[in-house]
């Protein structure tokens, strides 16, 4: 070998060796050396991140052992996974609670159960419908961030004023339904104009369909997206395609600017009441201050008055990923969040509910949505649902929402949509519950 | 000295051959092993034999996704050939300021596939679009582009023009290199325009036509970002649900490896069957100088 070659191949070893120092440095995150550094992905981003910010500020301030290092990280779920896959997750994730059972199963997760009791973190503490979804296979895998409830929002300018109030508006679906072919108008050409209710606006939850009808997707561990409720549900669904026309409606909604934008439809005028959560008054103070509008629960079928004061739950909450760092400062971080001052302090600025049972007064008082009372009652109500806890979360979804188009667009039957869904996500659980589950 | 050569050579190439083995010959090796087994990512990957490419044979959205993507190459890849091959005509004429015309007919392929899809969901908006004050002079309704199931493929068939810009930076330098002699001689046989065209231009331009067409066919198979971002979800009634996001979906949204990659290797297969038939069916057509 000669020099010139020696020579080479030495710059190529330091080349590699400074590589795996300075990346062995990159993966270690260590932001501050006189605290531990816990790593905390988060998905959101603009003001929902900002208030989420200020309470890690205050988090860091408040003590000197631990700093958190706070990332906002598009597609979060999917990064800590393979993130935990790799080894070296962040100290804390915030993740949604749709995909607890996933994740668990995935064995993605730390068990939170014992350090939660320790904290005095129990079921107790929490509102029912936000700790169960967090408690599968007899473990706790992650306590809320931020909670929501979903209720109808209803723009009294574009109903007749004696249904412009959440006192005298409809609470049953008869009713509403006439309601809303009252209102809805179209123009010369056919076109909509305005439509008093669109069940596909804005098409987040068509899982929850079924459940306003006293339906359920699981009986134990079978499937049941075809039940009598469900299909009842849809033919509701397949009512509106009627009513409107399922062009029409696809030309509409194809018009329909961002949620988070002055082109929302809502706040445009072009739908009288739409279906959303806790959060919608925040974007109207923004988008359109001074807008009028309340909220209600949505309504529910004439022959089923027990299922008044029903509501979707869904939530983001904070999970320690398996093989973090520092797991215990981590919960540490997540403890501080629980504080109900904390909690309220950052629900406020998410303009959303506090998932916790005890709410101050003030919390209410002080609060920009002038309907949180009922958006907290509707978190409370014995009736409140969230999407099951299973592993094929997100395809169940997926061929829901499949479903919800093909009998919206006209292209299936309710019956025959659902049972295709029922047929396909059974297929799915089954090969989960054989390859995941090992059952 | 052959020997001290051929290492200073390896030498060279190390970073390449390093890189090589490490971001594409390990990933292939171990996606084709790991399609045979369990894999969610986080657990071992168990063997379960052929069961995954079972799966796929009695799976209904495999067979949708596929069908979708091989409507979008049968409507993608004829519609940008015909139009880069007329923009390349055009722009092989001798006019003022040709540089400027060729460069603004590139510049979109520049443009970043998401930057792009936020950039159409606009154009065919219903309300809004910029499509429908054309419609409405001639008061025709416009179709629903990202709303109709039966119209969201042919949208993104639309948008794949878009991107013919690179395909006609090929064709032109093919058309600079035909022969003018050729042309001198067809104009002595009385050829007008169509004549030299069809008999002069595409003959010599074929090997560029078929190397076009199969990495259309190639780019056209792994369409993923432009459909990810109009249609989240698939679109309406998965009708703009493409192979590679079904794939993605399989791999990073139910954490399903091991179907991701037999998926992955089916896709292969197809894209590699169907460049043989298109080197195939190019032999009559293909006119090489060297023959």
């Amino acid at each position: 070998m000669t020099a010139r070659e020696v020579l080479g191949l030495s710059a190529v070893a330091c080349v590699m060796i400074a590589a795996a120092v300075a990346g062995d440095r990159a993966v270690a995150r260590q932001a501050r050396t006189d605290r531990i550094t816990v790593v905390y992905w988060e998905k959101w981003t603009g003001d929902e991140a900002k208030e989420m910010r200020k309470v890690v500020d205050a988090f860091n301030k408040s003590q000197d052992k631990i700093f958190v290092q706070y990332l906002s990280i598009s597609g979060v779920d999917t990064k800590t996974m393979l993130a935990t896959a790799g080894g070296n997750p962040p100290d804390v994730a915030g993740i949604w609670q749709e995909q607890v059972a996933q994740f668990a199963d995935s064995k993605a997760l730390s068990d939170l159960t014992a350090m939660a009791n320790d904290a005095g973190l129990s079921r107790d503490y929490y509102i029912k419908g936000y700790y169960d979804p967090l408690f599968y296979h007899n473990k706790l895998w992650g306590l809320p961030s931020t909670p929501a409830s979903i209720g109808l929002h209803v723009r009294p300018d574009l109903v007749p004023a004696n249904v412009g109030t959440p006192e005298t508006f409809p609470k049953t679906l008869d009713a509403f339904d006439a309601l809303v072919a009252k209102i809805s108008t179209k123009d010369a050409n056919g076109d909509l104009k305005m439509a008093g209710f669109l069940p596909s606006d804005p098409g987040w939850w068509n899982f929850a369909w079924g459940m306003y009808f006293g339906g359920k997707l699981m009986e134990g561990d079978k499937l049941t997206i075809d039940s009598p409720e469900n299909i009842r549900a849809y033919k509701w669904i397949e009512k509106y395609a009627k009513m409107f026309g399922p062009k029409e409606i696809q030309s509409f909604q194809s018009g329909f600017g961002n949620f988070a934008s002055p082109q929302d439809p809502f706040m445009l005028g072009k739908v009288a009441t739409e279906i959303n959560g806790t959060w919608k008054g925040s974007y109207i103070r923004v988008y359109r201050p001074g807008m009028k509008w309340f909220a209600v629960p949505f309504p529910y079928p004439d022959d089923r008055p027990d299922l008044a004061g029903h509501a979707c739950l869904s939530q983001d909450i904070l999970t320690i990923p398996r093989g973090a760092k520092h797991p215990k400062e981590a919960f540490e971080f997540i403890r501080y969040v629980q504080r109900q001052d904390v909690m309220e302090g950052l629900c406020k600025g998410h303009g959303k509910n506090s998932p916790l049972a005890k709410v101050s007064e003030d919390f209410f008082e002080t609060h920009q949505n002038k309907f949180i009372r009922l958006f907290d009652q509707l978190a409370r109500s014995p009736k409140a649902f969230s999407a099951p806890q299973i592993g094929v979360t997100s395809q169940l979804r997926a061929e829901i929402d499949v479903a919800f188009t093909e009998v919206s667009t006209g292209l299936k039957s309710p019956d025959q949509a659902l049972h295709d869904a029922q047929d396909r996500v059974s297929g799915l659980w089954a090969t989960y519950k054989n390859q995941v589950l090992d059952q | 000295m052959r020997r001290r050569d051929a290492r200073v050579g390896v030498l060279f190439a190390l970073p390449w051959i390093l890189g090589f083995l490490i971001f594409m010959a390990y990933p292939l090796i171990s996606s084709f092993l790991a399609s045979f087994t369990n894999f969610s990512i986080l657990r071992s990957p168990k063997y379960i034999g052929l069961s995954n490419y079972k799966e796929l044979l009695h799976d209904e959205v495999f067979y949708k996704s596929l069908s979708n993507t091989l409507l979008y190459v049968l409507g993608a890849v004829p519609l940008t050939t015909v139009v880069a091959i007329l923009l390349a005509l055009l722009l092989n004429t001798k006019v003022k300021g040709m540089a400027l015309y060729r460069t603004l007919f590139f510049l979109p392929t520049l443009v970043p596939m998401v930057a792009m899809g936020t950039l159409f969901s606009w154009v065919f908006n219903g309300d809004y679009g910029l499509l429908k004050p054309a419609f409405m002079k001639l008061h025709v309704p416009p179709p629903g582009w990202l709303t109709d199931p039966g119209m969201a493929k042919w949208t993104l068939i639309l948008i794949s023009m878009w991107g013919c810009g690179q395909a006609m930076v090929i064709y032109l330098a093919g058309l600079q290199d035909v022969p003018v002699s050729l042309y001198e001689a067809a104009e002595l046989d009385g050829a007008k325009s169509w004549a030299k065209t069809r008999h002069v231009t595409i003959p010599m331009i074929s090997p560029v036509i078929l190397f076009n067409v199969v990495m259309g066919i190639i780019g056209s198979l792994q369409v993923f970002a432009v459909p990810y971002v109009l249609f989240q979800g698939g679109g309406p009634a998965r009708s703009a649900y493409f192979y590679t996001s079904y794939l993605y979906d399989n791999a990073f949204q139910y954490q399903r490896m091991g179907f991701a990659s037999a998926m992955g290797w089916v896709l292969f297969l197809i894209t590699l069957a169907l460049t043989l038939i298109a080197l195939k069916l190019s032999e009559r057509h293909v006119h090489y100088e060297s023959n």
